[in-house]
């Protein structure tokens, strides 16, 4: 069974190309997979109405004993079958209904083909949380074709609204179902099910309410039928399958499947009762008043689902006998008649009923298909529609719903005058001649294949009709789980003999066709009480509201100063605990033994207390900026002498980094920052900082102070070493013990150089190095990134060229550059690079790691670059950043699943021993990997600060306003 | 466990100046305040890890006389992630000084435009919401709908 559903899933997947490939005929393709699970449940047919399953599943979430677990039983074979054997038929029309110019067929085919997957696995989920997820794929599956045509705004609000109330419906049920799974000890539907009659109390009256809910909203009941017409935005091939055998049946499905064991619950039988007999008098009423046929179909399946979800909820075995019977015969009439909608809207080019004229004379066989449907939708004899409606009044009369019946009764045979009336109007207006039209109308005579299809659908109305001795023990497998209310047990025959029931089919067949009598049907429309049941507007008034109410909270919140919100957050912060703090008498547990840890700490902190102060006060920008650097000099001390090497030793990289860039950007700010705030308003910035501040330090230290328990990290200088395979405790912490923290860590900085990059370079990724972006749009400039092969490259070519092409070009005067500093670091870089790439392999035992290695090899880019400017970065790095940060990511990643791959967890350290010919014995761990893509990362981020904050706004603020005029030519021969 | 008097002050006055600076109006001393605020925090995040020991050197050290790893973990990714998050915001005030010839921190415009839509009762877009045309048929709209559909097939 989960085959199946692969195979489903693969298809869908497979979808856009096949119709990439094939066009519209690929349908007829994709068909053959709902068709072929058809099939395969054929097969399994003689097991299941032996009274057998057919069980699959594996265990998903041991923990929470959920289970990807499916079963095939009577109800569910008789479902699945509806699903896939229509679902195959509609998917194989959709191969003529589509012209082959539609728009958007690819994402079409692979969506339907998905939602008959999900439907298929929805009805034979046996586990609550898959059902679940089946059940809001289906709502998402809808929601995409429902809006279909996104650019038609009435598309795109009806998937909207499908999708709203269908996934409310949906969240509602899923808490119901938890709440009857955990009374019933099992997330097993079939369990549940089972021990719902042992189950009582407030928690399962809950329970299947919400259960119910969610039901009813998916089956479109009062009051949240209105979805279901909205959605007829949909393709009609689309309305075909939701409306006969997909989505709206979910919910008739679980009112099946839980009758069982829930129908008894207090609140089951008054609730559907009620909503249901309401939504099949109040579909049949607006149906019968329609001019557009499709709506006409729309409002009678919301009648008709009334109708289904009434009998189902019964909870009675004659009543879900019948019940079975009916979604078998809807699923047959109703697909049957959208495809023939579907049929005359293409080749007639309208749907409206008073437009239509002769379409019996001009497609017989089409009109033959649709008279069939609907005479079985009226319930006419010998058709499966007259066969269950005399089921369903025979379930009534044998006292299904106890002393409610006689009056549900009256409901039912009431619906059904309405179901008469509208299915007469659906067949006079459609096929018969009418005067009043325009004859010119045109009519495209449609292909066998598009007519096929709608007459299969309608002659298995008939067929079923006195075939009905053969789908009987399918359904009674389903209804003998339900108690017998009455001594002699319903059984569906095609001629009961004179009954009361056949009395009322009579009746309601002859009202019915007086109902649909012109002069009558007008008055009908007065029956206005019930359709003034118009949740729709609810539904916007409440959209309104909450919009409104976003709108409004926003306008409160948002003030538009970031000032405001970060005192905000400070305020809270204080408020919260800081009052906690003094409330509970932490502050009572701080223990301050010492004055400092050491002398050269004193020395250090009282530099960074005094940097940091001045640097508040700076006006200065460029002192602010030294001064906090300052700071972080003094705090990279700090850390040295608290026996954190490697923290201290990537804070001073880090902060000679920062430092670089933060200058690269300011020099181009004025030199000094401007002081918008008054003395006053400042010292009320101190007076929200200096508490804050305060309370962090208290609360830090009172954390200290009240700590009992062991620290997590006590055992992992041992573990670095066993299962680390390193000394460097702190490098092993990054690489292994908590490597999905650098995992995300990398993530953040990959999206931090990337966004700067995007910032500065506008429409973008950076990388070309310098001079490239250039090059493209002017005539030749040199580009020292990639030398001309003819001509053998020199060493310090790009300075002098640069000098020179400098001088040659009038405007901006050459930036100071010393000659002699560009020579030191270019003598200096290879040792840089090479100490960096042995801080990357020596991290694992001694300080250093990849972080550390990969902020050296920038800082000696940041040194070329500041030497020789963003020519000579093009020459020390040709590569791009992009490149390094991807690569970087890719090979941490990799690093990680070797872990799996060598039989451990993702990101577990393996340990190689090889023996290599000229290096000897070498172990190899593989979290290295990890840390040279940490390396690159890192890297990559500097080189994206380089380029973008550095050469990129160099290259703007030497052309300030206007594109540089006379591209630099000269120079290109010049060498040294 | 107990904490020295100089790092209780030194994380006070940097946390003091840090907010300081990030509640001025210029982008400058807000990007100076989160890199004062990152330097707290890294030393708060440090000083919770306890007194201070030995280098995190297996062999080196005896294992009980080492400082708190994980805590130096913690704090080395998020030196460099100030590194990355500082960068971010140079781009940004590069950005607003390039748009503006501004170093400020200006009223949102978003949010302004927000309060302005409140204040003229300006609501949700009706037609967003309308699906009529497909829920009721009035007679122009099926015509439309009929007209298209049939030049479709005729296509």
């Amino acid at each position: 069974m989960l085959v199946v559903l692969g195979v489903h899933a693969l298809a869908a997947l497979l979808a856009p190309a096949l119709v990439r490939t094939l066009g519209r005929r690929a349908f007829a393709l994709l068909a053959l997979v709902p068709a072929a699970a058809c099939a395969w449940i054929a097969t399994r047919l003689p097991t299941v109405v032996a009274g057998g399953t057919v069980t699959e599943g594996f265990s998903w979430i041991p923990a929470l004993g959920v289970e990807v677990a499916v079963r095939l039983d009577a109800l569910s074979a008789t479902l699945s079958l509806l699903v896939t054997g229509v679902g195959a038929l509609v998917v194989a029309y959709c191969a003529r209904y589509f012209t082959p110019s539609s728009r958007g067929l690819g994402r079409f085919a692979a969506v339907l083909v998905g939602f008959a997957g999900a439907m298929l696995a929805l009805v034979w989920a046996d586990d609550v949380v898959v059902l679940y997820v089946c059940w809001e794929l289906t709502t998402i599956f809808s929601f995409l074709l429902v809006g279909q045509d996104a650019h038609k705004r009435a598309s795109r609000a009806a998937a909207m609204q499908a999708l709203v109330v269908t996934a409310a419906g949906g969240l509602t049920m899923l808490v119901g179902l938890v709440v009857l799974a955990e009374a019933a000890g099992t997330y097993r539907l079939s369990g549940i099910a089972a021990a719902g009659p042992h189950l009582s109390g407030a928690a399962v009256t809950a329970g299947v309410v919400c259960v119910l809910v969610g039901a009813l909203s998916k089956s479109a009941l009062v009051p949240f039928h209105f979805w279901l017409p909205s959605a007829m935005a949909a393709p009609t091939p689309v309305s075909a399958f939701l409306h006969a055998a997909a989505m709206v049946k979910a919910g008739v499905y679980l009112v099946l499947r839980l009758a069982p064991g829930f129908a008894d619950v207090a609140a089951w039988r008054p609730l559907i009762a009620v909503l249901a007999a309401l939504t099949m008098l109040l579909g049949g009423v607006v149906a019968a008043r329609q001019h557009d046929l499709k709506l006409l179909l729309a409002h009678g399946t919301v009648s008709q689902l009334g109708f289904m979800v009434l009998l189902a909820g019964a909870g009675t075995r004659d009543a879900g006998l019948a019940a079975l019977a009916l979604v078998v015969a809807h699923a047959l009439f109703k697909s049957a008649l959208f495809l023939t909608v579907g049929v005359i809207d293409r080749c007639a080019g309208t749907r409206d009923l008073r437009e239509l004229s002769g379409l019996g004379r001009r497609a017989p066989v089409l009109a033959a298909a649709g008279t069939l449907a609907a005479a079985s939708m009226a319930g006419i004899p010998p058709l499966l529609g007259f066969v269950t409606k005399e089921g369903a009044f025979e379930a009534f009369l044998h006292d299904s719903y106890g002393p409610a019946a006689p009056v549900l009764l009256a409901v039912v045979v009431l619906g059904s005058v309405l179901t008469v009336a509208y299915s007469t109007r659906f067949v006079v207006g459609a096929f018969t001649d009418a005067f009043t039209t325009d004859p010119h109308r045109t009519w495209i005579r449609p292909g066998p294949l598009f007519v096929a299809v709608p007459a299969v659908l309608g002659l298995a109305g008939l067929v079923a009709g006195p075939a009905i001795g053969l789908i009987t023990p399918l359904l009674t497998g389903y209804a003998d789980t339900l108690a017998a209310t009455y001594p002699t047990p319903l059984v569906l025959k095609l001629w009961p003999g004179v009954t009361v029931a056949l009395g009322l089919s009579a009746l309601a067949i002859v009202l019915g066709v007086l109902v649909a009598l012109p002069r009558i049907a007008a008055r009908t429309a007065a029956l206005r009480p019930l359709a003034a049941i118009r949740s729709e507007v609810t539904w916007r008034a409440l959209v309104h509201a909450v919009e409104a109410g976003s709108m409004r909270v926003t306008a409160q919140t948002q003030r538009g100063s970031l000032a405001v919100v970060v005192c905000t957050v400070l305020g809270v912060l204080l408020a919260g605990p800081g009052v906690a703090l003094v409330a509970t008498g932490a502050l009572g547990e701080i223990r301050l033994d010492r004055v400092a840890d050491s002398p050269a700490q004193v020395v250090a902190g009282v530099l960074a207390v005094v940097s940091t102060v001045a640097a508040a006060l700076a006006r200065r920008r460029l002192a602010a900026v030294l001064l906090v650097g300052g700071l972080g000099y003094a705090v990279a001390v700090v850390f040295a002498l608290a026996g954190a090497p490697d923290v201290a030793l990537t804070q001073a990289l880090v902060e000679t980094m920062t430092l670089v860039a933060v200058v690269l950007v300011l020099r181009r700010l004025p030199r000094d920052i401007t002081e918008h705030h008054s003395p006053r308003r400042r010292l009320a910035r101190l007076a929200i900082a200096a508490p804050v501040g305060v309370l962090l330090a208290l609360l830090g230290a009172a954390a200290l102070g009240v700590r009992s328990l062991p620290a997590v990290s006590t055992a992992f200088p041992s573990q670095a070493y066993a299962f680390g395979a390193g000394q460097n405790v702190v490098n092993v912490t990054l690489v292994d013990i908590r490597a999905w923290d650098t995992i995300g860590e990398l993530s953040v900085l990959l999206a931090a150089a990337t966004g700067v990059a995007s910032l500065v370079f506008l429409d973008r990724r950076t990388g070309t190095p310098p001079g490239g972006s250039r090059r493209r749009r002017g005539p030749a400039i040199p580009d020292p990134a990639t030398p001309d092969p003819a001509v053998p490259s020199a060493w310090l070519r790009g300075p002098t060229l640069e000098r020179l092409a400098r001088r040659a070009r009038p405007g901006p005067a050459a930036t100071e550059r010393t000659l002699l500093l560009e020579v030191v670091t270019r003598l200096v870089f290879p040792t840089i690079m090479v100490v960096s790439v042995y801080f990357l392999f020596a991290g694992h035992n001694a300080p250093g790691g990849g972080f550390a290695g990969g902020l050296l090899a920038g800082l000696a880019l940041v040194a070329r670059y500041v030497a020789g400017g963003r020519y000579e970065l093009g020459e020390a790095a040709p590569v791009e950043a992009g490149t390094l940060l991807g690569a970087g990511l890719l090979c941490a990643g990799l690093s990680g699943l070797a872990g799996l791959v060598l039989g451990g967890e993702v990101l577990q350290t393996a340990v190689l021993e090889l023996d290599v010919p000229v290096l000897g014995h070498v172990k190899l761990v593989t979290s290295l990997f990890f840390d040279v893509g940490v390396y690159l990362i890192v890297v990559g981020l500097v080189l994206d600060i380089l380029r973008s904050l550095g050469a990129e706004l160099d290259r703007l603020g030497d052309t300030p306003a206007t594109p540089d005029p006379t591209p630099v030519t000269t120079g290109s021969e010049v060498r040294p | 466990m107990t904490t020295s008097w100089l790092l209780l002050m030194l994380i006070a006055v940097l946390y003091t100046a840090g907010v300081y600076l990030l509640l001025d109006r210029s982008l400058t001393r807000v990007l100076l305040g989160i890199l004062v605020l990152g330097n707290a925090t890294n030393l708060l995040v440090i000083s919770a890890g306890g007194p201070t020991g030995a280098a995190a050197l297996v062999g080196r050290a005896p294992e009980a006389a080492m400082s708190d790893a994980l805590v130096q973990a913690l704090v080395l990714t998020a030196i460099v992630i100030t590194l990355g998050v500082a960068a971010f915001l140079l781009a940004i005030i590069h950005r607003s000084w390039t748009l503006d010839r501004e170093d400020d921190l200006t009223e949102d415009t978003e949010d302004r435009s927000v309060r302005r839509r409140l204040a003229r009762g300006e609501q949700v877009d009706e037609d967003e919401l309308d699906t009529t045309g497909c829920e009721e048929v009035s007679d122009t709209d099926d015509d439309r709908a009929g007209s298209e559909a049939g030049a479709e097939a005729q296509a």
